[in-house]
């Protein structure tokens, strides 16, 4: 545990900060899956975890690396990217299997959607 | 004092980390149908793969880094995979 006593206060601080925020905003992304009625409300739940949580950790390991090895360690983006360009696809992807499930057994459209 | 500011930090988003994926571990468990089963181990891997960076910031081994990458990896392919089945039926057609 040495190495973390050499990072300057403000930098501890930081990285401190954006663990919590992230790590609380994924947690209320879970309370939200567990707590929400029907699936199409629960569909929006997880997306904080994979914005703002996975968004908030990354930038606190960045800056971490960055400082313990005193060199720009940013390899991170490429977790954030993959992160922010996949989750649309998958939840769309299954909400509209949702759909199709949902008219196949009622043969309407679920309550509140048009359509197709 | 930085060193008790990280220590703290690390382990009280751990501990938040795991409570996520315990909410998501009771909506897999518990889901009334097979697409909320889906969404819970979506927001599950999701939860895991955030673990797995605090526990490379917290031992300083950046090999946790690549680690996190394959399960984001592993974790999106599975799903679509597993949205085309429920749509489809099968997978590969």
């Amino acid at each position: 545990m040495s190495r973390f006593g050499e990072l300057p206060l403000w930098v501890a601080l930081v990285v401190a900060f954006l663990l919590v925020l992230g790590s609380a905003i994924t947690l209320l992304g879970a309370i939200g899956l567990v707590r929400f009625e029907t699936f199409y409300q629960r569909v929006h739940a997880p997306t904080l975890g994979t914005t703002w949580g996975a968004g908030a950790i990354l930038i606190a390991s960045m800056i971490f690396f960055s400082f313990v090895q005193s060199r720009p360690v940013l390899h991170e983006i490429l977790i954030s990217v993959f992160v922010i360009v996949t989750t649309p696809v998958t939840l769309m992807l299954l909400a509209r299997a949702a759909f199709y499930r949902d008219r196949a057994e009622s043969g309407n459209p679920p309550p509140g959607m048009p359509k197709l | 004092m930085s060193a008790i500011v990280l220590i703290l930090a690390l382990a009280l988003s751990q501990f938040l980390l795991v409570l996520a994926m315990g909410c998501a571990l009771y909506r897999m468990v518990r889901g009334p149908r097979a697409q909320d089963r889906v969404l819970g181990l979506d927001a599950f891997y999701v939860a895991g793969m955030l673990l797995l960076l605090t526990l490379g910031i917290r031992s300083g081994f950046t090999l946790y880094f690549e680690m996190a990458l394959v399960i984001a990896l592993l974790g999106f392919v599975s799903t679509a995979a597993l949205a085309k089945f429920l749509m489809r039926g099968e997978v590969i057609e």
